[in-house]
């Protein structure tokens, strides 16, 4: 274990994290272990019909329950004056935007649309009095099944969106790839369902908001990502209050996968309810309530096809997709499965044509939008199965079909054809050191052994790149983003040379500031200890975009790697000042400047800083004070990408898979704590494998949600996973100051396609090419026998 | 229409008079401040909520507050004395948490388990630990961490 000290060295070391004294003693506060003087509880009455109109709804025994403070409908939102809108953050050209309100107003368009407010003295009357409001539903067809909603006759979520496309989007050159088709040696094609999936933060979404009806200010503890993005669209779209009114402050947040990440109803209604009653007001979502509101992921029916020539060489990639929207377009939702999937589709490889096209569709469904990767599991999963039955369709093997295929490492920057310019990689490296450590030879012999005792053993390869590190400004603002991607930092030395450090990022869960204290020690060459950092409080930070996308390294951490930088600059400038030499002739090292050679008449950045705060003795032209600010917009995204290898055994009998091994080698640039990223790395696999073996969100015919409490969906217990083998390989990323790229999403990204190409690898005797996810035991069963 | 009770949690006296609706689990955090203790579903899976009663870990969002009348409760709050527990420590020193929300009812839970079983295989801690979700470590580091404990607490 590394000691918790200062110097240059603490960048790369394991150090254990400064956040968990309070997680493991029980000390933290999350949003709804807070409490303010006469708070009153929020519960929200949500559709139990996937489609249906409002007739009427009946409040009055809800209102003369003892401890009811007051119950609310749509028409109360609208009549108090409040916007009440939920806006979409993302704008694609002819996208069909539907209005989305806090409340439904006259129709309800999935199981779990708000439909009326209650606000009581105390948690268990607010939610007795949802019993007692009577709606008088009119039922009609829902319809959840991405495909079969763009059929004609299909149910309309929405009356402007003809057979529910809400976008029609396309990437690449259709005609190239069609000619590469039609010159094809080799054509490998798949359909593929992506499953859907729920993201299950294990604390749910709260709010305790605190409205001061005499300054106009509104404080609004949540359970957020990114507290100035809810900030903006509160401000914006919901409550109509001056953005410099609200103060959005992220307590401790249990995880959020991206779930955190959205603009829903709920936080807003709290605070809606606070301005009415004029009481701090309180809403937390219970589990079941989590399932029925927070964006779920995934949701895509894919044709994927690969052209090949005689050698295995790829020649065109042709992609078809619906994904899902669901009832209504989430903040980022439209980006999902557009710009950051159908520009993944190159994959690592050396692709000459690709087109991808994409249809957004709504269904009568829980909106979707960003879970741990974001459309890029989605894209990894199709390229990468592609690729293994590209493998079986040509009789070469998974790994040489990907070494013929792969861009080479003397090819860096390598433009795709689907807009995306990777900086760097070495694809190669990163496969060989995974097929080394798994003895991919000797597996494969092992493998026929066993086939010959009855026995399956699978073997499946993901060898992926993600895009994150999201991400420059003006790219995305092309794109259709209705927000910018760059990053702030103030660092902030005080007089005695202890530091506080802000990031517009804000973690949960993710070690930021164990992570971003590393940076500053080795910037400034202070003891770590005497670094705080400080996240998640619009009232106390410039503006940022928080953390999502694997961006608080490569962005926040940029950030604050350049705000450093501004500190050393000034403190040199008073340095020099103060020895009495030229700033050119000064060194800076472990936190001292000197002239070169006389390292014993040094100035350490806490004399320097206190001369900074005394400001007796400036040089002219030089302002009071020692702290920076920086506000860093990246050049590109990062590039992570890596080798991961599943094993499996699969038993023939009973269909049952049984994960042996999971190894994943990831090149994730600069390492700034290792422990730290291996833990990165092992919670995205287990959400991978999870999505691959065990999750699946269930609509019925009549999109009712079937999977609909935790007793429903296999979130994965510690028994249903193996232990992970981890390594890397190091490629820096060239455009940010630390060379880090990102690395919270690249086990969700990788993972699935490596289990299911194990498991169709372990099937392979059986002539079975596919399996959709969850692969389950009645799934290979019925692989095997049908 | 309340119902006195009397318990001992984390080594106090508490006296109370409760609905004999109110489970175990909002009673501590409600009404007596001990927020450590998670509520992270509805269904008792995820025992985010779990503590022990009477020596034994329990979901506290499956025990009505009337039920643990009599009782002594150790919360997440209550199992450090002066220094962490060696499951504290080892959760701290082999980053066995994240975002921290499951951590106190998997320490709980993990201090049951090694109460039972002193020295439990890998595959006894996976399924020991079935009571217990969490979204964040792939359970790997938790694992360790739970036979790094067991290493202490039998040395």
């Amino acid at each position: 274990m590394a000691g918790e000290s200062n110097g240059a060295g603490v960048f790369g070391s394991s150090i254990r994290r400064r956040e968990d004294p309070e997680l493991i003693t029980g000390r933290a506060k999350y949003t709804d272990d807070l409490q303010l003087p006469n708070t009153a509880y929020c519960t929200i009455l949500r559709s139990d019909y996937a489609h249906a109109k409002i007739n009427g709804i009946d409040a009055s025994e809800a209102e003369a329950l003892d401890g009811v403070i007051a119950v609310y409908t749509a028409s109360d939102i609208a009549d108090s004056g409040v916007p009440g809108g939920i806006p979409v953050g993302w704008l694609l050209p002819d996208m069909v935007i539907p209005e989305h309100f806090m409340l439904a107003k006259d129709t309800t368009r999935y199981v779990g649309d708000g439909v009326a407010i209650v606000v009581a003295e105390d948690q268990y009357t607010a939610h007795d009095a949802l019993e007692l409001i009577y709606v008088d539903y009119d039922p009609r067809d829902g319809v959840a099944d991405p495909k079969k909603a763009t059929e004609d006759g299909a149910p309309l979520v929405h009356d402007e969106a003809p057979n529910n496309i809400a976008f029609d989007w396309e990437i690449g050159d259709k005609e190239m790839t069609d000619a590469a088709f039609a010159n094809a040696a080799h054509v490998a094609s798949l359909d593929i369902v992506n499953n859907r999936l729920i993201p299950n933060a294990m604390e749910p979404r709260a709010a305790l908001a605190d409205y001061n009806s005499i300054t106009g200010e509104l404080t609004l503890y949540m359970t957020t990502q990114n507290p100035h993005i809810h900030r903006l669209l509160i401000s914006l779209a919901s409550l109509g209050l001056p953005e410099h009114k609200i103060r959005v402050i992220a307590p401790e947040v249990g995880g959020g996968f991206g779930s955190k990440i959205h603009h829903y109803a709920d936080e807003a209604i709290a605070a809606w309810a606070s301005m009415q009653t004029g009481r701090p007001v309180k809403w937390t979502a219970t589990r079941t309530e989590t399932y029925l509101t927070d964006a779920h992921g995934r949701d895509h029916v894919t044709h994927a096809e690969m052209a090949m020539d005689a050698d295995g060489k790829f020649t065109g990639l042709r992609v078809d997709t619906y994904a899902a929207m669901g009832a209504y377009l989430s903040t980022f939702a439209p980006a999902v499965p557009t710009y950051l999937y159908g520009t993944l589709m190159s994959g690592e490889y050396d692709l000459p044509a690709i087109y991808c096209h994409v249809y957004g569709v709504f269904t009568h469904t829980v909106p979707v939008d960003a879970y741990r990767g974001a459309g890029r599991p989605e894209a990894t999963f199709v390229v990468e199965r592609l690729v293994d039955e590209a493998a079986r369709v040509s009789g070469i093997d998974p790994a040489e079909i990907r070494r013929r295929n792969f861009v080479a490492p003397d090819n860096f920057p390598f433009q795709t054809q689907v807009a995306l310019a990777y900086d760097s990689g070495n694809y190669e490296g990163a496969l060989d050191k995974a097929l080394e450590t798994i003895g991919y030879d000797d597996f494969r012999n092992e493998q026929a052994a066993a086939r010959e005792q009855g026995k399956y053993l699978g073997i499946g390869l993901s060898t992926y790149i993600e895009a994150c590190g999201l991400a420059p400004s003006a790219v995305v603002g092309s794109l259709g983003a209705q927000a910018g991607q760059w990053e702030s930092a103030v660092v902030r030395v005080h007089a005695t040379g202890k530091v506080t450090v802000y990031s517009g990022c804000s973690g949960h869960g993710q070690g930021h500031e164990t992570t971003y204290a590393q940076i500053v020690a080795s910037a400034l060459g202070v003891p770590y200890e005497d670094i705080d950092v400080i996240e998640g409080d619009s009232g106390v930070m410039p503006h940022g975009w928080g953390t999502y996308g694997s961006r608080s390294a490569a962005t926040g951490g940029s950030a604050i790697a350049s705000a450093a930088e501004k500190v050393v600059d000034k403190a040199r400038t008073i340095a020099a000042h103060l020895l009495e030499a030229a700033e050119e002739d000064l060194e800076f090292e472990d936190g001292n400047f000197f002239v070169k050679g006389s390292p014993d008449q040094a100035q350490s950045l806490p004399d320097v800083a206190l001369q900074a705060y005394l400001a007796h003795n400036l040089p002219k032209g030089i302002e009071p004070a020692l702290e920076a600010t920086s506000f860093y917009d990246p050049e590109n995204f990062v590039f992570p990408f890596g080798t991961h290898i599943a094993v499996v055994e699969v038993c023939a009998n009973t269909g049952h898979v049984e994960l042996q091994r999971y190894l994943a080698v990831d090149d994730v640039g600069n390492v700034i704590n290792p422990m730290i990223v291996d833990g990165q790395v092992h919670g995205g696999i287990a959400q991978g494998v999870g999505q691959s073996l065990y999750e699946t969100a269930v609509y019925d015919e009549g999109a009712n949600l079937l999977s609909g409490t935790m007793l429903d969906y296999a979130v994965p217990k510690a028994h249903f996973l193996p232990s992970f083998e981890t390594d890397r390989t190091v490629t820096p990323c060239p455009h940010n100051p630390l060379g880090v790229k990102g690395v919270g999403e690249a086990g969700t990204i990788a993972s699935p396609a490596a289990v299911v190409n194990a498991v169709v690898d372990a099937l392979s005797p059986f002539g079975v090419a596919h399996i959709d996810m969850p692969v389950t035991s009645e799934k290979v069963w019925n692989a095997i026998n049908n | 229409m309340g119902i006195s009770i009397e318990l001992e949690v984390n080594g106090a006296s508490v006296s109370k008079e409760v609905e004999p609706r109110l489970l175990l689990a909002h009673l501590l955090r409600e009404e007596l401040g001990l927020t450590g203790t998670k509520i992270g579903c509805d269904t008792s899976q995820c025992g985010s909520c779990t503590i022990l009663l009477d020596g034994q870990a329990v979901k506290s969002c499956t025990v009505l507050a009337v039920q643990a009348d009599g009782s002594e409760i150790t919360t997440i709050e209550g199992l450090a004395n002066g220094e962490y527990h060696p499951v504290q420590q080892a959760f701290w020193d082999n980053h066995g948490l994240q975002c921290g929300f499951c951590t106190p009812g998997m320490i709980i839970s993990c201090v049951d388990l090694l109460g039972t079983n002193p020295q439990p295989s890998e595959d006894e801690i996976r399924h020991g630990l079935e009571g217990n979700l969490c979204r964040c470590t792939g359970y790997h580091n938790i694992v360790r961490a739970v036979q790094d404990a067991a290493e202490t607490m039998n040395g």
